[in-house]
């Protein structure tokens, strides 16, 4: 069962972190989780980012974060990546799926899933 | 929404958008009824705020002038002969014991009840969502008791903030364990 001890042990290993943490940011993943990004499935896209970045190993460069509405509910989930000097880059109806292949392709490899964005779809 | 603990991620957002510093979710359940309570410190509402709210038409969003989380949370509730309520105090007239509590009532049983889903899974969501405000969750049921308070993780954690990853799937382990253990 987990417990508060366990909590104690994280914030311990998270503390010696600091450091590293101070350099985060270097990529953001905002998920759209409005009323309309919910309904679409938005939920299960956010915690695969988390689940993903987290295991990757990718925490000290990534930070996943949520926004409202974006205004194109009809592509919904959408997730938008932000990176200092580059064009942002916006997914859409996103699926866990498509999210690991973005982890993993973008994230990771610095390559973005073409097939996935809103430009490709418009 | 395909599970109802998706409604009530949905909703909770409103109290944090109210700028409330504690929002408690508490879920009691029967052998037939499930009750769900959104109690919030936030500013509150304005009476005719109150009477619009579950009009569609009305919303705070600024992308689109439709707002479909209160009208599809009541529905949610009157689809399985249930109700809805909300009640609100502004913080112009309740500057001390402002906030908004929404009651939603659900017949279990009913055909038409929405199962919870992934609760796990919704409330950590919010909490990643939202790590500077605080949340007690609690879910009563027949046979025990699954609740989290943020208040109590963060006198653990001290500065290490609550959406940090390792903590975020903590909270979700420890929610998944506590469910686990009542089956």
């Amino acid at each position: 069962m987990k417990s508060l001890a366990e909590l104690q042990a994280i914030k311990e290993k998270m503390q010696n972190k600091v450091a590293l943490r101070d350099g985060s940011g270097e990529m953001r993943v905002v998920v759209g989780m409005a009323t309309c990004g919910i309904a679409a499935g938005a939920r299960p896209v956010l915690s695969t980012f988390v689940e993903e970045v987290a295991n990757e190993g990718l925490a000290g460069k990534v930070t996943v974060s949520q926004t409202g509405c974006i205004g194109i509910c009809q592509y919904e989930p959408v997730v938008e990546i932000m990176e200092a000097g580059k064009d942002k880059v916006t997914y859409v109806q996103m699926t866990p799926e498509k999210a690991k292949r973005v982890v993993e392709e973008h994230l990771k490899g610095g390559k973005v899933v073409t097939e996935f964005t809103l430009a490709n779809k418009a | 929404m395909k599970e109802l603990s998706l409604n009530i991620l949905d909703i909770s957002k409103n109290s944090v958008k109210a700028g409330a510093t504690l929002t408690e979710i508490l879920l009691l359940e029967t052998e037939n009824v499930l009750t769900l309570k959104i109690i919030d410190n936030g500013c509150g509402m304005k009476k005719e705020m109150v009477a619009s709210v579950t009009d569609p038409f009305t919303t705070t969003r600024t992308t689109r002038s439709v707002g479909m989380g209160i009208p599809l949370l009541k529905l949610a509730a009157e689809m399985t002969d249930g109700s809805f309520n909300i009640e609100s105090r502004h913080e112009s007239e309740y500057p001390e014991n402002h906030g908004t509590e929404v009651t939603a009532i659900f017949n279990k049983n009913h055909i038409d009840f929405t199962p919870l889903g992934d609760i796990p899974a919704s409330i950590t969501t919010l909490i990643q969502g939202s790590p500077h405000t605080d949340f007690l969750f609690r879910h009563t049921l027949v046979n025990g008791e699954v609740s989290v308070d943020t208040r109590e993780l963060r006198e653990t954690l001290g500065d290490v903030p609550l959406d940090t990853f390792e903590v975020i799937l903590w909270i979700e382990g420890y929610l998944k364990e506590q469910y686990e253990a009542l089956n």
